[in-house]
């Protein structure tokens, strides 16, 4: 999988019910990279990502996917290409882990056909990549919670696509799972080359393994780069209005951000 | 934690996974087919069976046309019908009850539970009793009644989170006062005798006829596909709207579909024996147990229907010193899982 599409927003302006909450935003999101998406509470980066995956509909400004508007492709042949895993999806009760991978192919299934020897490959494939292919044949409602995520991301796999968009995919889970997830995310990006874009609420672990840092305030692209060339205290302090410190991260040589409250303070 | 181990390796993983989704999937062909099976005993059981017993070969000689002393007017023109609208309302009820819960992932939300089949029934008792309208415009009367009742509960209930919930307090709220509404008009008419009146309250077989078996037929083998083929956009839905659009589902459009085939198998099944209680309520979670977790409930769930009013009809006409019509039978079986969803829904502190 080497052909990279090309996602772009392109003075995207979106919100719910008549409230702008993306305001006026150009974006291109590096192909083959993993860009990560920060900001403050409601500054509207979880609105930009659902925009960017067609699941809010732009009031005005399009999203394009290889110089093509994404309300104007067909929608199977979208999903082949661009997957988005949402904030919460419910798995239905009961359901085997392989069965649940095996639904990410859906845009790859024709009315009458049935199963085929790809969908098979696709999903071991998936389940292999994220750890789970022991779990295959488990409940769902029996797994943790980091690897019922780690399904999850099974599942977005299994849809074989070269742009994967995420929701805060590591929320609800402790540390040592959100690292988890998130070497799986890079595992991926690095053998399959997909174009990974999340929004992630922990700043350190954003910096550590983005390649692209986005960080939105009030609605607009505040600043985007290498994390390395733009995290510094004073853009710390302008996006999330704290006051801060920036380190170099021992583990990773990237900068890494202590925050400076009222308390507790030498 | 490798994308690509070795060739062996993954070769033996896909034979474990494909053997695993063999198993499940051998599961649902043999309950669809006992289910099939079962149906069709029950059929003939309520053909041969009654205060006169027929043999099959009788029975097999009425259907052939033949002239059998005694069996050809019982069979011909009572039993047959009867069956058969048994078999094509539990169908419907169960096919459309699936739907419903699966789509709003919520147990509760089947169509006799939010008062859609209540605006079928009103609608249809007005139409019969009061204005002295044809089966055929009852039929119609009921239809758009019912599809009526499903708009306004579904834009009463719109905005804001948790729309599923609040859909169907409101839509048992609205199938109270439907229910009320066939109440009155049924007080109100003195002449109307009181088997047929049951009909309107519970659901009946009784008075089954071949006029109303040929509509709800069609209806049956127009919509039953429809639901069939959406059933793989119907589990991607029950993912969640999200994951649904990110799969390629195009939500609204096969929700609109869903809900409005759906709608309208209720509407020809409820015109035809009137609400027989909690069929499309029952059928769906008796079902999931059967098939397996993760499986299509279209099928099964539709022919569970057809068993569960063929085997109450049966019951009720036999099993008592006195005939109960087919939708006692079924509300006594349902209520107590409808108190026990409502008690669970209700611990767990909501209802979506």
């Amino acid at each position: 999988m080497t052909v990279h599409h090309l996602l772009a927003a392109e003075s995207l302006v979106a919100g719910y019910g008549g409230r702008t909450i993306v305001d006026d935003v150009d974006l291109e999101l590096p192909a083959g990279r993993i860009t990560v998406i920060v900001g403050a509470n409601a500054c509207g980066k979880s609105t930009l990502l659902k925009t960017m995956s067609r699941l809010i509909t732009p009031e005005s400004g399009a999203v394009v996917l290889d110089g093509k508007k994404i309300s104007e492709v067909h929608t199977k042949e979208l999903a082949r290409t661009l997957g988005l895993l949402p904030q919460q999806p419910i798995a239905p009760e009961g359901i085997a882990v392989a069965d649940l991978v095996g639904r990410g192919r859906h845009p790859h299934q024709k009315l009458f056909r049935s199963w085929t020897a790809e969908d098979d490959r696709a999903v071991v494939e998936a389940l292999e990549a994220t750890g789970t292919a022991e779990l295959a044949d488990r409940s769902v409602d029996e797994l943790s919670g980091g690897q019922r995520q780690r399904v999850w991301i099974a599942m977005a796999l299994a849809q074989e696509t070269d742009i994967l968009l995420l929701d805060e995919p590591t929320t609800f889970l402790d540390v040592a799972h959100q690292i988890d997830v998130l070497d799986v995310l890079a595992d991926l990006n690095r053998r399959r080359g997909t174009t990974i874009v999340m929004v992630l609420h922990d700043l350190n672990l954003a910096i550590r393994y983005a390649d692209t840092l986005v960080a939105v305030k009030d609605g607009r692209i505040h600043a985007m780069g290498a994390p390395d060339d733009i995290v510094t205290s004073e853009l710390i302090e302008e996006v999330f209005d704290l006051s801060n410190q920036i380190t170099v991260d021992p583990v990773s040589g990237k900068p890494l951000v202590t925050p400076i409250g009222r308390h507790h303070v030498r | 934690m490798t994308l690509v181990s070795n060739d062996l390796d993954l070769s033996a993983r896909i034979e474990q996974v494909r053997a695993g989704r063999a198993r499940r999937s051998r599961r649902w062909s043999v309950s669809v087919a006992l289910l099939g099976l079962a149906a069709l005993v029950l059929v003939g059981a309520a053909i041969m069976l009654g205060n006169t017993i027929y043999p099959l070969p009788d029975v097999i000689g009425v259907i052939l046309g033949e002239r059998v002393p005694g069996a050809s007017f019982t069979v011909g023109t009572l039993r047959i019908p009867r069956a058969l609208t048994g078999l094509l309302a539990g169908l419907a009820f169960g096919a459309a009850g699936t739907a419903f819960q699966t789509m709003l992932r919520n147990p509760l939300a089947s169509p006799d539970v939010i008062g859609i089949s209540g605006g079928a029934s009103a609608a249809a008792v007005v139409s019969l009793v009061v204005l002295h309208w044809s089966g055929t415009a009852t039929m119609v009367v009921a239809l758009i009644a019912g599809v009526a009742t499903a708009a306004v509960i579904y834009l009463a209930a719109r905005g804001g989170s948790s729309t599923g919930g609040r859909l169907i307090l409101i839509g048992i709220g609205v199938g109270a006062m439907l229910d009320a509404v066939v109440s009155f008009v049924i007080q109100r008419a003195a002449d109307w005798d009181v088997p047929v009146a049951m009909r309107w309250l519970t659901g009946s077989l009784n008075g089954a006829r071949w006029e109303g078996v040929l509509p709800l037929g069609l209806a049956v083998v127009v919509l039953l596909p429809v639901l069939a083929l959406l059933s793989r956009e119907l589990q991607a839905l029950e993912l969640g709207d999200a994951a649904a659009t990110s799969l390629g589902v195009r939500v609204d459009r096969v929700r609109i579909v869903l809900i409005l085939a759906a709608v309208a198998l209720t509407c020809f099944a409820t015109a035809t024996t009137g609400p027989i209680a909690f069929v499309a309520f029952l059928a769906g979670p008796i079902v999931s147990r059967i098939v397996g977790p993760g499986a299509s409930l279209t099928i099964p769930a539709a022919l569970m229907g057809a068993c569960l009013v063929l085997a109450a009809d049966l019951i009720g006409q036999f099993a008592f010193d006195t005939r109960f019509p087919v939708g006692v039978i079924t509300g006594i079986l349902g209520a107590p899982y409808l108190l026990y969803l409502l008690i669970r829904t209700s611990r767990r502190g909501g209802s979506s």
